[in-house]
């Protein structure tokens, strides 16, 4: 059995590899995507285009907008005079922002009375309106406070954010890209290997020989492991050494999850390959499910923010656990007694879908 | 290559016979029609940069008056589930175990430091999501910032300067308003580049593709005949994902609908040709699948500026999403959905949609050639 499963393996990777375009599909777009999309999947706020319309003009609003100027996180700054030309940077997304400063800023402030500050945000990108929003109320804050400051208020809010204390995205962002490149490999491995071979009819020829279904099943099942987790790899030391993502955990508690991981992954795959009559139909199939599970693993909006049901949902997502596993054992270096629930979804799914690929297998191939 | 005398009738034959494919196998209509609502659906729901309600744990030491009333005064609002702890230790342990997201610590002078006119308090934030690491700390600031100019109003007058925020186009400063347009762009990505990227490299997968070539019809009316009755299912795809945006999720829909149908006719034209593109030069369709994933459906997805914004990303990162035509429809959704007809917005990204798909259709012209390698 060793022998022809051994055999099946070798030609599955041959397979893969001999084709030129197809060895470039499985080792080139994920480094590349991997490298760009650390770069660019980033929530950090840097060099945001600035309209600034000063209509009072003295020393006391100059000295509020140098707080602006000074803003690592603004960029360009441009000036204006009248309302038509803020209303055009704004509608045509030239300027992130308008600050504006209505004429009798520095007699209210000297009268004691409250010196109003209109800001103005584009509600299109909401996300970086409300990081904009928060950092001028700083900004804002700070001035009040030195204007008061002979009036007594302080305010000392000291903060410090654990695992991450720069707050970057990107040691959030590199760990769940490990997880979905790695299961985009294994998900088209496993539900286009089966499907392919059907639709070229060359399937039938495997199953005339002394092969067994179970010896099939785990032909097309481990090759994809070993591309995958080849991958994973890849993509994990790029992560840690280009990226200077910290890797605070062990390594064999990511390998253990990894490996659960693909093998629910390649379940699916192979269910889905066995539902399938023709690629386009796996190639759908396998869009249906590597979507979803993008949008509900947490990637990139929080899991605790989705409606209940929504999150009920992402229970039986495997991505989303992967990348519980790998966030953790970047970051915070939880063990496996702390990942028990991880390990354990990771371990249903597997059992669940290998036992599904079987079955339907079974049924329609053999 | 001659090119001109288009047949009309050798087109429409074209046509029909892809028709009758496309109803043969309801694997395109599916793509078609059930995808982009099923997604729009899922996505419309679970994709939200609003916190719901931050778990937060408070170390109070000490229970006296003022900390009681700032206990009370986070209980009251809607964005935090509180929980109290008399030591810091469990409270840690809580947020290292993930039970909470934040936890704020008082220090055991906080009554007798306020009365000095001084709001002294400790934050730690769970940082690994640092996105939801800085809202959290700005909605708790801000709350603290209320509760304090309440407290500290007998012994001040108003803060100095106010701020007066204003959302333009999202008053209601509701993420998913700005998120679903975006979403929109994606799912119409995915779909018209799957739809073409499939069909010619199926044929030459299959060979039919090679018994083309035997017959008389041109390369441009075999592109044509491609083109057209997956343009027709990816507008019907179009118009439902349209409709449960505004229906479904309440999006406005400020702009006009002629302006909306020609903006998507424009950008379904440069994706259905990018699949086409991609599939003459993969003629194979695990390559054609994965070339889609990669360098439509992911781009759209990270570099369009519906999610995360272009102008935070470095100089270099800037300039490679113009090449992105994602980019330029998630642009003019956003500003058709909640803005309305801005001309300064749809005549640049409408020209460049053209310009892309005027230099696909170039390309696609020269690389696929009646002729065997």
């Amino acid at each position: 059995m060793w022998r022809r499963l051994g055999a099946l393996i070798l030609k599955e990777l041959r397979g893969l590899w001999n084709d030129r375009r197809t060895r470039f599909v499985l080792v080139g777009p994920p480094l590349v995507q991997l490298l760009l999309f650390a770069h660019a999947a980033t929530f950090d706020l840097d060099h945001l285009p600035v309209v600034l319309w000063d209509e009072d003009r003295t020393a006391l609003s100059r000295e509020f907008l140098a707080g602006i100027e000074g803003a690592k996180v603004f960029g360009p700054l441009y000036r204006v005079q009248r309302k038509a030309e803020l209303d055009r940077l704004i509608d045509t997304r030239s300027v992130a922002f308008a600050l504006r400063i209505r004429e009798g800023f520095a007699a209210d402030l000297s009268a004691g009375r409250p010196a109003r500050v209109q800001l103005l945000l584009d509600g299109r990108q909401t996300n970086t309106a409300l990081g904009i929003l928060a950092y001028i109320q700083r900004i804002a804050d700070s001035f009040s406070v030195r204007q008061l400051q002979s009036r007594g208020l302080q305010s000392r809010i000291e903060t410090r954010a654990w695992f991450n204390p720069n707050l970057e995205s990107r040691w959030f962002v590199v760990p769940g890209l490990v997880g979905i490149l790695t299961q985009v490999i294994t998900l088209a491995v496993t539900a286009l290997g089966v499907a392919r071979e059907r639709e070229l009819g060359t399937f039938e020829r495997l199953l005339v020989t002394p092969l067994r279904p179970v010896e099939l099943m785990l032909g097309k099942t481990l090759p994809a492991l070993i591309v995958g987790l080849g991958e994973g790899l890849l993509i994990f030391v790029v992560g840690i050494t280009l990226f200077a993502v910290p890797f605070l955990g062990r390594l064999e508690v990511l390998l253990a999850g990894l490996a659960l991981f693909m093998l629910g992954v390649a379940g699916v795959g192979l269910s889905l390959s066995a539902i399938s009559h023709t690629q386009q139909q796996a190639i759908v199939w396998a869009f249906l499910f590597m979507a979803p599970s993008v949008v509900l693993s947490g990637f990139a909006t929080p899991i605790e923010n989705m409606p209940p049901l929504i999150r009920a949902i992402t229970w039986i997502n495997p991505l989303r656990w992967m990348i519980e596993i790998l966030r953790s054992t970047f970051l915070r270096a939880l063990g496996f007694a702390d990942l028990a629930l991880p390990f354990a979804m990771l371990a249903l799914i597997a059992l669940v879908s290998l036992t599904a690929a079987t079955v339907i297998f079974r049924r329609r191939v053999a | 290559m001659r090119s001109g005398g288009l047949s009309l009738r050798r087109c429409a034959a074209l046509i029909r016979k892809e028709a009758l494919e496309i109803l043969r196998d309801p694997s395109s209509i599916a793509i078609a029609v059930v995808l982009p609502i099923l997604l729009l659906v899922l996505f419309g729901y679970a994709v939200s940069l609003d916190p719901q309600r931050i778990r937060t744990a408070v170390v109070a030491p000490v229970l006296d008056r003022p900390t009681m009333s700032l206990i009370e005064h986070l209980r009251g609002s809607p964005y935090f589930a509180i929980e109290v702890h008399r030591s810091r230790q469990p409270a840690e342990e809580r947020l290292r175990a993930r039970g909470v997201e934040a936890v704020l610590v008082f220090p055991d002078d906080f009554a007798a430091r306020l009365a000095r006119g001084e709001l002294a308090l400790q934050l730690l934030l769970d940082g690994v999501n640092a996105n939801t690491a800085r809202i959290v700390q700005a909605y708790l600031r801000g709350t603290l910032g209320i509760w304090a100019a309440g407290e500290l109003r007998l012994r001040l007058e108003a803060p100095a300067l106010l701020l007066e925020p204003r959302l333009w186009f999202n008053t209601d400063v509701e993420s998913r308003r700005f998120l679903v347009p975006g979403l929109v762009a994606v799912i119409m990505t995915l779909i018209g580049s799957l739809l073409t990227a499939l069909v010619v490299a199926r044929e030459w997968e299959h060979g039919s593709f090679e018994s083309l070539f035997a017959t008389p019809i041109r390369i441009t009316e075999i592109l044509a005949g491609k083109l057209l009755p997956y343009f027709l299912l990816g507008m019907i795809g179009m118009a439902l994902v349209a409709a449960t945006a505004v229906f479904l999720f309440g999006v406005p829909l400020r702009g006009s609908l002629a302006a909306l149908a020609g903006m998507s006719a424009l950008y379904l034209v440069v994706t259905l040709e990018f699949g086409l593109l991609v599939s003459g030069a993969a003629r194979n369709q695990f390559v054609a699948g994965q070339i889609t994933l990669f360098a439509a459906f992911l781009p759209a997805f990270i570099l369009s500026g519906f999610v995360f914004d272009i102008r935070s990303m470095p100089g270099w990162m800037q300039t490679l999403t113009y090449i992105v035509p994602a980019r330029y429809f998630v642009s003019s959704l956003q500003t058709l959905f909640l803005a309305g007809d801005l001309g300064a917005v749809l005549f640049p990204d409408a020209a460049a949609l053209a310009a892309f798909a005027f230099g696909l259709a170039l390309l696609i012209r020269t690389r696929t050639r009646k002729s065997l390698e």
